[in-house]
């Protein structure tokens, strides 16, 4: 088995919640040498030399995101936590935040070290009410033991963290609509540029990490580059949590080596299929990205290789569908909450998934023919590229990509409409 | 100067301005909604996709994505594309986009023939619907969200233009968006209404009929409008405007940007001036007193009893407002001269209820004050002593005291009153002349900052009003003076008695105003103090 880092909780029978037991278990050594000992500079080099890849969607290169930086413009930066974790199919940063929390607050730490913020933000999700409980608590408790306030570990800084909660709406997982909600605004992302590096919250030079992203930054201060490299492929390496949800026996979220293969993921750690069932489809990266074949599995789940086969890793929750799914009810369903979601912003993504959520509804119900198809897909494709944030692409890909992996199955549903009237 | 390409156009622009701009100068239009020159930035309604070629001369790498033209700022090498089957599919598809929750009911919208949707379709759209009619979002229509707009929530296409509007320049923060996705749509923010003193704006904003006049609201058909460029009589600011008529009717007045007055925007008041134009409260025929009574004369008659009258009188004065026009007081100030009688008097601001609010509302509610003091007229609140004769050109009391003003006019010999409307100086006329209101001749006024504007004639004066200069040069002439024979001629004697370089024409002043600087300098070089020095040329 895997060394779990990121879910060393699960290696424990004592709770890590409580700051006492972290501490026991050797937490927060790291950030105490980090204020009292190391060049903010230095942990940055550290961070940019492990090739630590953002594990909020993107996998942008964490160093280098904080190199982008607006430097001496005489304002406060922040670091803003993104645990909005909304993306359907997707719930491993709650696994840290529920069980672990001072390991992210730690990873915080180091990271506002690195980067010099006075305040930092946890964005969490709405519906995390318990996981902003366990924040609010362990912040509570490294406020008593000073590792927050004034002087933190005595070192003379000040460093400050807040829990903001965020009131149910997916866009808020966008870095810019989660600034934008930080601000007390309804969560329209903005336009880019300015990035949220040289004009972020408040108007101030910020820096946005997702949970998994500054856990990690924990372990590679701790442990170093080298080893955090060793793990994965070097050009975006490290432990990684990989969500698994669907027709598998046994779903949750996995620890493991970056760049596990897909097959290993859903036959071996998440138990395979239901009894009697074969697998169909797995959306590999969380509900926006392109859809894999059950042929297409045999494939590693870094970013790299994810991006060759046509896909993403995106969040890395891996939704997985046997042969019982109804790939157009099941798009249907997608389609529904990118509808839902959107911000409403930007024409194509306003207008455009409402139109792909209409017609795939009709061909779902069997009113839909053949030219249908070719709207979707069309539509799905003026949708591409052309908006303010990616939850227009997002929209779309799964569309384009059903369409295209499992076009009999839409074809037949188009087809329906013909059968019902010839009938 | 950074030289940007945009479609084979390469044109030096001015640094820091967007690509839309850019394009623009170098003729080449990029369709847009959301983008105004005077608001934020919004992006929303991506449709000034273009495809940027080349970033820069240093980076002359092409970008993957489109981008969208109003929030990409020129670079020097900058090398631009809008009009490539990629970027116009782009459109094609946005503009389908805003169409398929539309209710397309454009034969009953006030916009149709000024709309932005329209007009786009019209040049860029897909042309044939592939949006099934019963799926339409349905939202509200007539919905009013202040005293004088209506908003129909099914023809917004969320550019938020009017929200930033309320937002950055007015700061009031009347209207929001609620909702998300296709259900978004404008609301008023808790207890709101769309008041303030520059609300209309916004209906100028809105690309589409969203946002009408519910004044204009089914009035006319926009291409059966006619308009010219005027300037705002409504107070000191002289905010330059579009009046709109048809025939001999007025039916709305709309701002004409001048960055140097009033940017893109005008007051609510000021687009209600033309509302008092037409009515039983004019003046359409000059008259003269026969013991109790006015008998209806004409015009010609009309100046000769007036000339003889004041020829008649010991000392006269004139009595004029600041709304009278540059042409008007130049003329009054000729006619001032040859009757001997002193400086012409304006009467002093009155303390207005309205305060200068730091925009474009001015607390003097008068045109033309700063003009009429360059032509040598003096403020005052009172007649002069020993004066038997007065003429009082639009301008109905003076001093504020209405008494007062009465008993002064009642004891004159001679009383002569030049309006467009029916007055309460006419009560004590012996001679009264009907002239065209601003909307109905050409004139010129200088607004508080020293600018001189031309404002035009949109529709003919009722009756047998003149316009006031042609009254007032038939007066000096009457009188022995110069003849003038047309606004223009009067205009280059006032310019060249006031030293604006050689002598000038309306046309000169093109739709912009003359320079402050020419302005000035012409001030400080006049002998324009106590009595009109030159004569005319
Ligand atoms: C529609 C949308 C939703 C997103 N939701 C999340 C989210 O819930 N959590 C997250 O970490 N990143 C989310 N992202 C990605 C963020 O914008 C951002 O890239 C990320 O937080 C950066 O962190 P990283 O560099 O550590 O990956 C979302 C992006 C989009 C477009
Ligand atoms: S792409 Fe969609 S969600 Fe993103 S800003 Fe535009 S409208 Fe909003
Ligand atoms: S009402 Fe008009 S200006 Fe306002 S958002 Fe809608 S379309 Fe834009
Ligand atoms: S004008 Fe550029 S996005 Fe609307």
């Amino acid at each position: 088995m895997q060394e779990q880092v990121l879910l060393h909780y699960r290696d424990l029978t004592v709770d890590l919640k409580p700051i006492d037991n972290y501490i026991a278990d050797g937490g927060y050594r790291t950030a105490r040498r980090v204020f009292t000992e190391v060049a903010p500079e230095t942990v940055v080099a550290m961070v940019k030399e492990s090739n630590l890849r953002g594990r909020g969607g993107a996998g942008f290169p964490t160093g280098l995101k904080w190199t982008f930086l607006a430097k001496n413009t005489g304002k406060p930066i922040y670091l803003l936590c993104n645990a909005d974790e909304s993306e359907p199919g997707t719930f491993k940063d709650r696994a840290i935040i529920e069980n672990d929390p001072h390991q992210l607050l730690e990873g915080m730490m180091i990271s506002a070290h690195a980067i010099g913020c006075v305040n930092a933000y946890i964005y969490i999700r709405g519906e995390f009410v318990y996981g902003a409980e366990v924040l609010k608590r362990a912040i509570a408790e490294a406020y008593e033991k000073g590792f927050l306030g004034a002087n933190v570990f005595g070192s003379g800084r000040e460093l400050h963290f807040h829990v903001h909660r965020g009131a149910g709406a997916y866009i808020c997982g966008e870095e810019t609509g989660l600034i934008e909600s930080l601000e007390g605004k309804r969560a329209h992302p903005r336009i880019k540029p300015p990035f949220p590096a040289v004009y972020g919250v408040f108007g101030c030079p910020t820096i946005v990490n997702n949970v998994e992203t500054l856990a990690c930054v924990r372990h590679i201060v701790e442990r170093g580059p080298a080893w955090f490299k060793s793990i994965g492929p070097e050009s975006g390496p490290g432990p990684k949590l990989y969500g698994v949800s669907g027709h598998v026996r046994n779903p949750g979220v996995f620890e493991l080596p970056m760049g596990t293969s897909l097959r290993e993921i859903i036959e071996v750690h998440a138990g395979g299929m239901r009894e009697g069932r074969t697998l169909k489809a797995v959306i590999p990266g969380g509900s926006s990205v392109p859809v894999l074949r059950a042929d297409e599995i045999d494939i590693a789940m870094d970013f790299d290789s994810v991006a060759k086969a046509g896909s993403m890793l995106g969040s890395a929750g891996i939704i997985v569908m046997d042969d019982s799914t109804d790939m157009v009810a099941a798009l249907r369903r997608i389609a529904h909450f990118y509808h839902h979601e959107s911000c409403g912003q930007c024409t194509p993504c306003r207008e455009g998934t409402g139109w792909l959520e209409k017609i795939l509804i009709a061909l779902d119900e069997g009113r839909a023919t053949e030219d249908d198809l070719g709207k979707l897909d069309t539509v799905a494709k003026g949708m591409l590229g052309t908006t303010i944030c990616v939850l227009s692409d997002a929209a779309a890909m799964p569309v384009r990509s059903f369409l295209e992996k499992f076009s009999e199955e839409f074809r037949t549903a188009a087809g329906r409409r013909a059968g019902a009237a010839a009938a | 100067m950074p030289t940007v390409t945009v479609n084979g156009v390469s044109v030096d622009v001015p640094e820091g301005i967007n690509v839309v701009k850019a394009a623009e100068l170098a003729g080449q239009e990029i369709p847009h909604y959301c983008y105004h020159p005077a608001l934020s930035v919004a992006g929303n309604c991506r449709m000034c996709l273009i495809d940027i070629r080349a970033m820069s001369a240093k980076q002359p790498n092409p970008l993957p994505k489109l981008q969208i033209g109003c929030n990409t700022i020129v670079a020097d090498g900058m090398v631009v594309e809008t009009d490539n089957p990629r970027v116009e599919e782009a459109r094609r598809g946005v503009l389908e986009f805003l169409l398929i929750n539309h209710p397309i009911d454009c034969p009953i919208c006030d916009q149709a023939g000024e709309c932005k949707l329209q007009e786009y379709y019209m040049d860029y759209g897909r042309y044939h619907s592939r949006f099934a009619l019963a799926e339409k979002q349905h939202k509200h229509k007539v919905t009013p969200v202040g005293p004088d707009i209506m908003l129909d929530q099914e023809r917004c296409i969320l550019c938020t233009r009017c929200v930033r509007f309320l937002e950055e320049v007015t700061g009031t923060n009347e209207l929001c968006v609620k909702e998300r996705g296709d259900h978004s749509e404008l609301s008023l923010a808790r207890g709101k209404s769309v008041d303030n003193p520059y609300a209309t704006n916004i209906v100028d904003l809105c690309p589409v009929g969203a946002l009408t006049s519910r004044e204009f609201r089914f009035q006319a058909r926009v291409w059966y409008l006619d308009s010219v460029a005027s300037v705002c009589m409504g107070c000191s600011t002289g905010c330059n405007i579009d009046v709109h008529f048809r025939r001999d009717n007025l039916y709305r007045v709309k701002p004409r940007a001048n960055a140097e007055v009033n940017g893109y925007w005008m007051c609510d008041a000021g687009r209600r001036t033309w509302r008092d134009n037409h009515g039983d409260h004019r003046l359409v025929a000059s008259y003269t007193r026969r013991g109790d009574e006015f008998v209806q004369v004409d015009a010609s008659d009309a100046v000769s009893r007036s000339a003889t009258l004041l020829q008649g009188c010991r000392k006269v004065a004139i009595v004029a407002s600041a709304s009278v026009s540059m042409e008007e007081g130049y003329l009054l100030a000729c006619i001032a001269r040859i009757l001997g009688a002193g400086p012409c008097i304006v009467p002093s601001p009155a303390v207005s209820e309205i305060a200068d609010d730091g925009r474009l509302i001015s607390t003097d509610r008068y045109p033309n004050r700063a003009g009429l003091l360059a032509l040598g007229y003096r403020e005052a609140d009172a007649l002069p002593p020993d004066v038997d004769g007065v003429v009082v050109v639009r301008c109905d009391v003076v001093g504020g005291d209405e008494a007062a003003w009465g008993a002064a006019l009642e004891a004159m010999k001679a009383t002569v009153v030049v309006d467009d409307r029916i007055g309460k100086a006419m009560a004590y006329a012996d001679q009264v002349l009907a002239i065209a209101s601003h909307f109905e001749a050409f004139g010129t006024v200088v607004n508080r900052k020293g600018r001189l504007q031309a404002f035009r004639g949109a529709v003919p004066a009722p009756g047998a009003a003149l316009a006031g200069w042609q009254s007032l040069a038939g007066l000096l002439e009457a009188l022995g003076g110069e003849r003038y024979d047309t606004a223009d001629d009067v205009f280059a004697a006032l310019c060249a008695a006031l030293n604006l370089g050689s002598a000038r024409t309306h046309a000169q002043l093109a739709s912009g105003g003359a320079t402050l600087g020419q302005w000035a300098a012409a001030r400080a070089s006049t002998g324009f103090s106590d009595a009109p020095a030159a004569s005319p040329a």
